[in-house]
């Protein structure tokens, strides 16, 4: 008894940890005070004043594309890196290649941000593409260390995947291509709006690898809240966290009762196959 | 749309091992061309001499004439001085050492927060593992930035601690934790925590719960059994989340420029001082490899680590 | 577990007449991973009609070779011919093979009915055509009310069920089935094995199964290839297997047997009279062995075939001791209902099993533990394998 009271101790302390900061967010979001150490009483102004704050908004508009573009990306070069990871057995410069898709998940932003830099400079240099750098190159960028992500996600729910579905489909008489659009790209689905959501979510969340490659006028929402963040606390850094906070929740909330109604589902199906066994 | 797709689909088809060969192809290039070249270039550029010209390094291949011969050379400048100043300098070797002392403390603080936490969840009741992992996962979709900049409220003198402390008599006056070598540990853990609990919730689950009750059955008291029977069991996992929160740590950056103190020295942060403040491309480089160098032997750690996994699966 | 076949004795034994073209011929087959040798020179020819067993235990290559004939991996060294075509590099989608997945591999985004259809949507069969044979193919597995099901809402059978409509929908004249039955409880199994017979019997399709369940084998097939290390042991019909195995691994393999150590003494065309210390009597065997007088042989007999008794058999006229019978001690019995099982102990520390019928009640058995008894058989009832 002692030691499932220790446990459980663990997990509540553990809990509180991760979620007292965030509350705490919140709940000063609301503070009609400047300081955030006092209670000045509740007040939506700051939420106001952020509706006004144009550079700000049009950081996130920026921040918004910049993520969609290249978590689409990423799930296509992604789903490709996965299937060749899983599906092709052996084939020349396999290890590199695996190599080359675990790497950036463990690569220290700062050297990820400096190398790309480099890189897009020289491309300048030698082939004068791109022009400068701004959106398309913090997109590149994204895309790529994003797309490791959706590799091994990928990856795994493909290792987790019957290989004799594709298998029977070709016995069948589909081609290998049509065997990937009707049989393979179906099932994994759900991994593959998971490995978007990651891509758009940890792009979303860049300030080191935007910083680097970068170009004066485009600023991303992270580069904001970093610099604003420097100087000091800013309730409207809170309302805005609060916002992208509620967002998230949102959309768990919707995402766990959609999983929830597939169990349920799921379970009655099981049960009327049995009843009809 | 299911007629696009098929038409697509016949297409490819068409193309047979062709279209097999364009999957490879597609993500190898782009991972060859945007993050193994990179790589040629940072070490390139970290032999390379600071000049003030854009872009601001020297380059490393250049043309001489001899007019007098009428001939010219290619030349190949390698220049050694940025890593010798990166040895030279006691301020590149402290920020290594405290680097890679911030991500171990880091690591340990995941490892005394995160086990137990896994450890508990792994003996929930199935129904309840699903939600209990997910309120664990939850936090780290929620912006990493965010997470860092609330507690900058919390530690700051007259925060939410420091009010706390004050309040239950254990300090008198303000205490500012912010800006100390410690935010930095609590800052870092607190963003790396998911990436410990996870792996060690993946193999204490997996881990089967009579071996627990056949120690039980042989005589062993239950603390016991779990230093000996659990406990080594969940090496892999302890191994894998380690890796997972060490690996990032050593090169963080945000986290000790937002929560620590000026003299809170990071590799990560020395290296965008040199290229964003100073300039220095090629010094910045040099301290990317040899940020590189001090990660090499945990990355391939954790790169066999994941292999050996992939196979068993 | 003398497994009786259950087919008609008139039916049709192709391979015996030298005039028939075999429908699947395998030349010389190797198949290598790395270093691992999974099938090695293996040659086989399967008849029009046959319902082909490959028996073997796990490793022993036969899903290897049930994989090379469905075009999912490629021999490293032989050729194999379907219906006289060589299947060298012609790739699984436009074999005239169709397989039956040992996990059914039915696709769980697709209802039955989409299931079914998948393969004639491939071929470009029109629209009303897929739907009549989807129909049809449904109606004869039974499952006809369940076509828009998905495979998640169906229990384990009838998943089986739709597996083999759909391997069966498009009319190929080669069924390869992996493990058709090894999901299935053993009751289900049992009824349709039953099933798959009559299906493969009323369409006339080439049915090569794999199978690691040698009652399996011996209930449904015409022949069987027992596998071991990538090697075929023996080719046969399941009488031929049980009755003359050709060799140990085939002896012991399929039920169980008791195997005498000896030395030939007399080998004529008619019989043959082997030396074992171990039976502690004289063997006689009335069948040919091409071991000369003098070689080490082995003799195997089934438990069914040896008879037990208080009371000593016959000997010789002549006072000499009796051949094929042999004394020992009981030292185990195995009450199985309908039969028991004896464990004899010979003088010679052989211990000896003799499976004989329970034709009265147990109460009243005369033979119990300890007892001497004495074992003998008849002379058909051994076979000679060669070291």
């Amino acid at each position: 008894m002692k030691r499932i009271g220790f446990l459980s101790w663990a997990l509540w302390f553990g809990y509180a940890f991760l979620y007292v900061p965030i509350v705490l967010l919140v709940v000063y979001s609301f503070n009609e005070s400047r300081l955030v150490t006092v209670w000045g009483g509740f007040s939506t102004k700051w939420y106001g004043e952020l509706m006004n704050n144009d550079a700000l908004l049009s950081a996130a508009g920026l921040s918004l594309q910049v993520a969609a573009v290249s978590a689409t990306l990423s799930v296509i070069l992604g789903t490709c890196a996965g299937m060749a990871m899983s599906r092709f057995g052996r084939f020349r410069g396999r290890t590199l290649f695996g190599g080359l898709i675990t790497a950036p998940l463990v690569m220290p932003e700062v050297i990820t941000g400096l190398s790309l830099l480099l890189l897009f400079v020289a491309m300048e240099q030698l082939i004068g593409w791109p022009d400068g750098r701004g959106v398309t190159t913090i997109t590149i960028a994204h895309t790529t260390f994003t797309a490791s992500y959706v590799a091994v996600v990928v990856q795994s729910r493909l290792a987790g995947m019957d290989g004799s579905l594709e298998e029977a489909a070709m016995d069948l008489g589909a081609r290998p291509a049509k065997v990937f659009f009707v049989i393979t790209l179906p099932i994994i689905a759900p991994a593959l709006v998971a490995g978007w959501l990651l891509a758009f979510t940890l792009s979303l969340d860049d300030v080191v690898v935007a910083s680097f490659v970068s170009g004066p006028g485009s600023t991303t929402l992270p580069m904001v809240i970093f610099s604003s963040v420097k100087f000091g606390i800013s309730p409207q850094i809170n309302a805005l966290a609060t916002l992208m906070i509620l967002l998230v929740a949102a959309g768990i909330f919707v995402a766990s009762i959609v999983m929830t109604r597939q169990d349920r589902q799921r379970k009655r199906d099981e049960q009327m196959a049995l009843q009809t066994g | 749309m299911r007629g696009a797709v098929s038409a697509l689909a016949a297409v490819l088809g068409r193309l047979g091992l062709w279209g097999r060969g364009v999957v490879v192809a597609v993500p190898y290039l782009w991972l060859m061309l945007f993050f193994l070249v990179p790589f040629l270039i940072v070490f390139g550029i970290s032999f390379s001499e600071s000049v003030i010209a854009q872009p601001p390094y020297a380059p490393l291949v250049e043309w001489l004439t001899d007019e007098d011969a009428g001939t010219t050379k290619l030349q190949l400048l390698l220049n050694l001085t940025n890593y010798l100043r990166l040895t030279g300098d006691d301020l590149y070797i402290l920020a290594y050492l405290n680097s890679v002392k911030i991500a171990l403390v880091t690591t340990l603080l995941c490892l005394f927060i995160g086990y137990p936490m896994a450890y508990a969840i792994a003996k929930a009741p199935p129904a309840r593992r699903g939600p209990l992992m997910m309120l664990v996962i939850l936090p780290f979709w929620t912006s990493f930035l965010i997470r860092i900049y609330a507690w900058i409220g919390i530690l700051k003198g007259n925060g939410v601690v420091s009010n706390l402390l004050e309040w239950a008599g254990i300090t008198s006056g303000p205490v500012e934790i912010l800006y100390s070598d410690w935010a930095v540990y609590i800052g870092m853990s607190y963003c790396y925590l998911p990436f410990m609990v996870l792996p060690l919730y993946s193999t204490l689950e997996k881990m089967d719960p009579t071996l627990l009750e056949a120690a039980a059955d042989l005589g062993c008291r239950p603390f016991k059994a779990f230093l000996t029977v659990t406990l080594p069991l969940s090496i892999p996992g302890i191994v894998a989340g380690s890796l997972l929160v060490f690996i990032p740590s050593v090169g963080e950056f945000v986290t000790p420029e937002l929560l620590g103190g000026p003299d809170t020295l990071m590799i990560g942060r020395v290296l965008w001082n040199e290229f964003f403040a100073n300039r220095d491309w090629p010094v910045a480089s040099a301290v990317a490899i040899a940020l590189l160098l001090v990660l090499v032997v945990p990355i391939m750690i954790f790169q066999y680590v994941q292999a050996r996994e992939a196979e068993e699966r | 577990m003398a497994g009786q076949p259950i087919r008609k004795p008139t039916r049709l034994e192709p391979w015996q007449d030298a005039g028939q073209t075999p429908y699947v011929r395998i030349e010389k087959v190797t198949k290598t991973f790395g270093d691992f040798v999974a099938v090695d020179e293996v040659s086989l020819s399967i008849y029009r009609n046959e319902f082909f067993a490959l028996l073997g235990g796990s490793g022993s290559g036969k899903t290897t070779l049930l994989r090379m004939l469905a075009g999912f991996e490629q021999p490293t060294e032989g050729r194999i011919f379907i219906d006289g075509v060589d299947m060298a590099g012609i790739p699984p989608y436009e074999r005239p093979v169709n397989m039956m997945f040992q996990s059914y591999a039915l696709f769980p985004h697709m209802s039955v009915e989409q299931n079914v259809a998948f393969g004639l949507k491939q071929d470009n069969v029109p629209k009303a055509e897929i739907r009549d044979r989807v129909e049809e193919m449904l109606g004869m597995v039974q499952l006809s009310a369940f076509g828009k099901r998905r495979p998640h809402q169906l229990s384990g059978g009838q998943r089986q069920r739709v597996a083999l409509a759909r391997s069966l929908v498009k009319r190929p004249k080669l069924l390869l089935l992996d493990e058709p039955l090894g999901a299935l409880d053993k009751k289900l199994r049992e009824k349709t094995q039953f099933e798959l017979v009559n299906i493969q019997e009323k369409l006339g399709v080439t049915f090569i199964v794999v199978t690691h369940d040698q009652e399996e084998a011996m209930t449904m097939s015409s022949r069987i290839a027992v596998m071991n290390h990538g090697v075929i042991a023996q080719v046969g019909t399941p009488t031929e297997i049980y009755e003359y195995p050709h060799n140990r691994f085939v002896a012991e393999f399929i039920g169980s047997i008791n195997m005498f150590e000896g030395r030939v003494v007399e080998a004529t065309a008619d019989h043959v009279l082997v030396a074992s210390e171990e039976a502690g009597c004289e063997l006689h065997i009335s069948h040919a062995t091409p071991a000369p007088a003098g070689s080490p042989v082995a003799v195997a007999i089934r438990p069914e075939k040896i008879a037990l008794s208080k009371e000593p058999p016959p000997s010789g006229a002549d006072g000499t001791p009796a051949r094929n019978a042999t004394k020992g001690i009981v030292r185990e019995i195995a009450y199985l209902g309908d039969v028991s099982i004896y464990l004899v102990q010979l003088p010679t520390g052989k211990t000896v099993r003799v499976t004989a019928p329970n034709v009265t009640r147990r109460t009243e058995m005369p033979i119990t533990w300890e007892d001497e008894v004495y074992l003998s058989w008849r002379p058909f009832a051994g076979v000679v394998l060669a070291q």
